[in-house]
């Protein structure tokens, strides 16, 4: 045992294993006792942060029957899939994906177009007043949505587009484009100047520049900015929930609510309908697990 | 020129160059690009803000209805509505729960991440530990919510009241979420910090990273403790992502709806509320939408100020540390 862990810590459940594998290799310094401490730490509370999801997990597969007789927290007898085909069938959940994927993907594409080109006036063309250009589109962003909510219901019925996939579109390529215009100005305000210039000097127009110069520099940033416009979209509520009402324009998010509400839900349709719900999120999260950290940071200090 | 130079010019300048160098064309072609976001800004984010602005000073049942102008009365019946005041007085809870608590636990856990695990126990550990809990931030609200629901669920059928009565064994039957206001908020509250806590677990460890090591070994020949190391360099480091978390997440907890919508509706009796769904609750139910834009006009301009305030006191911190 190492000299620090004895007066520090004296009896901690990780004690026996701190003395085998300490002693086996570490580049500087043996691991003390506290360090182990903190990990089992970590551990804990990572295991407390996905306990509701193991929940769900454990209890998607039990059969109505079963799940009414049994403690939430025994693990099933008998895998049954009954409260998933009950949820799939009966709430046309291929549709809501669809529906999620369609928005989402949309929104990811347009929003970067439009930051970009918004950008592009603020940190390349420096026009005037720019800074409050930019807090002009950032507004976006802050205005909470209720704001937004009553009045746009009424345009998109007068336009026709209420329980259409557009509405929601529309409305979030403007809010996500904010914090992309927020992001890529400051990033273009010290895009390298030799670079514009050589492009300008083989007679590249602005728009030319932008396309073939600009843009595929930036690529990484915006890659990670889809992902990101991606992810907020597809967890949408408040709005989605009152421009989309007809049951084939719901979302993903939307379905599972509207599940939870009705009475006669079954429980173990509810959990399994919540479990189906997350495996999107989770398969997209573990595909871009590493954009989404660099990008998180790439927003929180330029 | 080198881009050090180029970066330290004071940036409001009135007239400055483009930064494609052109001969003899005007810099108004650029805000050709501003046409279709700006088009689009005003229809989505500032048409809407116009006309609440202006609904708030009339009484209108909505529909057809005729709108009556009345000045201000809404905007004084606000002040004396004791559901308006209440969900003020929750969004003190929300910000303890989305904002305070997180970003002091995220401290807490991006350090001993970063320092511990990440460095006597390897890189993958911190990270695996980081993603799970960086994972309930991406789980749509509507997801989390109607999960935490099940797991509140009154009576016997809950699975929280289950494990209780297996650990304590005399049967619990509270009821969470309906039952009481301190339950039902406290719920909503572990909630929204389960949610938050992954946000300032990734941006801190990210920020650590940029802390030198050389520091650390100093004060660690000056015999400082870990304590003592993280109050005098660590945070003072990383002072700038502990802003932009508590801007985020302060503007984050003042619109907050999703959460109170799926876990209490507002409920036991209005307690609950927050500005947010109060105003959506005016909006879809309330007799007259202009006080139901008035509510929110009011949490506007609430954000509108704190961002404000939020930015000015960076700017200024920046400017002492320059």
């Amino acid at each position: 045992m190492t000299a620090t862990a004895t007066p520090t810590t004296p009896i901690t459940p990780t004690t026996p294993t701190t003395r085998r594998i300490a002693g086996t290799k570490h580049k500087k310094r043996r691991r003390t006792a506290s360090e182990w401490i903190v990990l089992t730490l970590s551990i804990a509370g990572a295991l407390l942060v996905i306990a509701p999801m193991l929940l769900l997990l454990i209890n998607a597969f039990k059969s109505p029957a079963e799940y009414a007789n049994s403690n939430p927290l025994e693990l099933p007898h008998a895998l049954s899939f009954d409260g998933i085909k009950t949820f799939w069938n009966g709430h046309n959940f291929p549709r809501a994906l669809w529906n999620s994927i369609f928005i989402s993907g949309m929104v990811a594409i347009l929003a970067v177009i439009l930051s970009v080109l918004n950008s592009f006036a603020i940190g390349i063309g420096r026009v005037k007043g720019r800074t409050w250009l930019v807090l002009v589109f950032l507004m976006a962003n802050l205005v909470p949505q209720e704001m937004l909510f009553d009045p746009l219901f009424k345009l998109y019925d007068k336009l026709g587009l209420l329980s259409n996939s557009w509405s929601v579109i529309i409305t979030f390529t403007v809010i996500q484009s904010a914090f992309g215009t927020y992001l890529l100005s400051s990033l273009l305000g010290t895009f390298p100047k030799e670079i514009l210039e050589a492009a300008a000097v083989d007679g590249a127009s602005r728009l030319r520049s932008l396309r073939s110069v600009i843009v595929p520099i930036l690529r990484p940033t915006l890659s990670v900015l889809m992902v990101f416009f991606f992810i907020w979209t597809w967890n949408e509520f408040l709005l989605p929930l009152a421009f989309l009402n007809t049951s084939d324009s719901l979302t993903v998010p939307l379905v599972l609510q509207q599940l939870n509400g009705e009475r006669q839900t079954d429980t173990t349709t509810l959990i399994a309908g919540t479990l189906i719900s997350i495996i999107p999120t989770i398969i997209f999260f573990l595909f871009f697990q590493r954009t989404l950290t660099r990008g998180i940071t790439a927003g929180a200090v330029k | 020129m080198s881009s050090l130079t180029r970066t330290k010019r004071p940036s409001k300048r009135p007239a400055e160059a483009a930064r494609i160098p052109e001969r003899g064309r005007k810099k108004l072609g650029y805000w050709l690009y501003f046409i279709p976001g700006g088009f689009l800004v005003s229809v989505v984010i500032f048409y809407p803000i116009v006309r609440n602005l202006r609904l708030s000073l009339y009484h209108w049942r909505g529909g057809r209805a005729a709108e009556h102008f009345t000045g201000l009365d809404n905007w004084f019946a606000l002040f004396h509505d004791s559901a308006f005041l209440q969900s003020f007085t929750n969004i003190a809870l929300v910000v303890i729960a989305m904002v305070v608590v997180p970003t002091l636990l995220g401290l807490v856990i991006a350090a001993a991440l970063f320092d511990v695990v990440g460095r006597r126990f390897g890189g993958k550990v911190s990270s695996l530990l980081r993603a799970t809990y960086y994972l309930p931030q991406i789980l749509p609200i509507a997801v989390a919510g109607v999960m935490f629901s099940w797991i509140l669920k009154p009576n016997r059928d809950g699975v929280l009241n289950q494990f209780l009565t297996a650990i304590t064994g005399h049967a619990v039957t509270v009821n969470w979420l309906g039952g009481q206001y301190s339950t039902a908020i406290a719920s909503t509250m572990v909630l929204m910090i389960w949610i938050q806590l992954g946000y300032p677990v990734v941006i801190f460890m990210a920020a650590l990273q940029r802390v030198e090591p050389e520091l650390y070994e100093a004060s660690e020949l000056d015999g400082a403790n870990w304590f003592q190391r993280f109050r005098a360099i660590t945070l003072p480091q990383i002072r700038p992502e502990v802003f932009v978390v508590a801007l985020t997440t302060t503007i984050a907890a003042l619109k907050v709806f999703g959460p109170i919508f799926i876990l209490t509706m507002g409920g036991p009796s209005k307690s609950t509320y927050v500005p947010s769904f109060y105003a959506y609750q005016e909006f879809i139910k309330g007799p007259d939408k202009g006080y139901a834009a008035t509510i929110a006009s009011a949490i506007t301009i609430v954000v509108f100020v704190v961002a404000v305030i939020f930015i000015k006191v960076q700017t200024r911190s920046e400017r002492k540390d320059a």
